[in-house]
């Protein structure tokens, strides 16, 4: 049986100890890195949603983030090419919300109204929320009017104040 | 009513799926390749894919009576990931195969930089091998992706004919229409569109460089769409000739650009609708399931 600190590998408790694990405090940036990546990488959509989840903190309390950062991003934008609402959640999470650029970050937004999520978890949203994402909510919502089809709250709530489509809906 | 798919993803479908699409009417598809709703990670297994929708899913498709032709290329969002985007040096080769009619799908999806650099070498491909391109427009931003999508394919000198511009819908149709390239529509059972929509915009618009397609794959679609979006223009009082246009001519216009589009009946289907059946089992087997012959005569050229 392969066991890992006592947690039997695959089992209950098996997950978020290894991932405990990563924030272990005092490694080498690289080696925090590179554990992140390969903890990503190597898991299931389960561990991988974990890692999404810890990247805030670990690039928060490291001594030198940087490196870090770049491979948080890089997690993060594998996430959100991804079709699993689970994993795009995760991604649009604090660390996202400090670190993730303007372009990504309002794709992940305007990805999670796609997918029906709630953006009530995305991370700083009430701040980041700019005239351009306003700019491309407006666009979605003239298309589903178009269409016929509701424009779900979420979507309503990010439109410019003078947004001229039909409100009653 | 003789259908031809010219968008959809077979590889995630069933045989019964094959059953009920030949006994709606289609006869012949196009598969492009796309991502598989979980990442590739790595060239190999993009090339099994594209041998997979050049061969295997072929053969399939030619036992159940159905024409399989694909499109080739790097998937927007895969081409993002740097170990994915080392596939588009292999993608020269499987270009060059028969049973490939065009590049694709290709496009935005987040509208990167490296998303603008792969799509350029798409239709720099697509301009050396005299092959159309079938263009995805993008979910989000799809106006913006739409616009840029276009000044992009001007900008390559491509010809316009040579180009579907896919997944449109009533705020986007417009700005292909007045530029030349061809219009295709994904109808859905839920979004992007659905056939009384359709229907609307081809009133509106008219049959000309019009491309419906039922882009079924692993999440929720139908691959029966094309034939309901023809029932339906049946029904809001289209002839029957202008469902063949749009549902078969159309298609084989485009396609057939490619020089090497195939879309005489299988061998063993010739009689249409009664001929299929072998020993009262509707899959052909043993030697009547010989995949496509290459000495089947090819339609060439648009008509
Ligand atoms: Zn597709």
């Amino acid at each position: 049986m392969e066991e890992q600190g006592g947690v039997r590998a695959g089992g209950p408790g098996a997950r978020s100890s290894a991932t405990a694990a990563l924030a272990r405090a005092g490694a080498p940036a690289i080696v925090v890195a590179d554990e992140l990546e390969t903890r990503y990488r190597s898991g299931d959509t389960e561990e991988r949603v974990l890692v999404l989840g810890v990247l805030d903190r670990i690039a928060a309390e490291h001594a030198a983030p940087d490196l870090v950062r770049s491979v948080g991003i890089d997690l993060v934008r594998d996430a959100l090419r991804t079709n699993d609402p689970r994993l795009v959640a995760a991604a649009m999470g604090p660390f996202a919300g400090r670190h993730l650029g303007d372009h990504d970050w309002r794709h992940g937004v305007v990805k999670l109204v796609f997918m029906g999520v709630p953006l009530a978890g995305v991370a700083r949203l009430d701040e980041r929320a700019d005239d351009e994402l306003a700019r491309m909510a407006e666009d979605l919502a003239e298309e589903r009017e178009a269409a016929g089809r509701p424009i779900p709250d979420d979507l309503r709530a990010l439109l410019p104040a003078d947004a001229s489509l039909e409100k009653g809906r | 009513m003789r259908i031809f798919d010219p968008h959809i993803h077979m590889t995630s479908r069933t045989t019964d799926d094959y059953e009920a699409m030949y006994a709606a009417g289609v006869r012949a598809v196009v598969e492009p390749a796309f991502w598989l709703g979980q990442p590739r990670t790595g060239v190999s297994s993009y090339l099994d894919y594209f041998d997979a929708i050049t061969g295997w899913e072929r053969f399939r498709a030619s036992q159940f009576g159905i024409r399989h032709h694909a499109a080739i290329a790097l998937n927007p969002k895969e081409a993002n990931d740097p170990r994915c985007r080392e596939v588009l040096p292999e993608l020269d080769r499987y270009l060059r195969r028969e049973s490939v009619v065009a590049v694709g799908e290709t496009g935005y999806d987040s509208m990167t930089p490296e998303e603008d650099e792969v799509l350029e070498t798409h239709l720099d491909l697509a301009k050396r091998h005299g092959l159309p391109v079938v263009v995805h427009t993008p979910h989000r931003d799809k106006k913006h992706g739409t616009q840029r999508t276009l000044d992009v394919i001007a900008n390559s000198g491509i010809a316009p004919e040579l180009v579907v511009l896919d997944h449109l819908n009533e705020v986007t149709v417009d700005l292909v229409a007045e530029r030349g390239c061809w219009m295709g529509f994904s109808i859905y059972p839920d979004t992007k569109m659905d056939p009384q929509r359709m229907v609307a915009i081809l009133q509106r618009l008219g049959t000309e460089r019009m491309l419906v397609n039922s882009a079924a794959d692993w999440g929720r679609s139908d691959p029966l769409l094309t034939a309901k979006t023809g029932r339906a223009m049946l029904e809001a009082g289209f002839a029957e000739a202008e469902v063949d246009h749009v549902l078969w001519e159309n298609p084989v216009a485009f396609y057939g650009q490619s020089g090497r589009l195939d879309v005489t009946p299988l061998p063993g289907f010739e009689l249409g609708g009664e001929a299929e059946l072998f020993e009262g089992n509707s899959i052909l087997r043993g030697a009547a399931a010989v995949p496509v012959t290459a000495a089947a005569a090819t339609v060439t050229g648009a008509n």
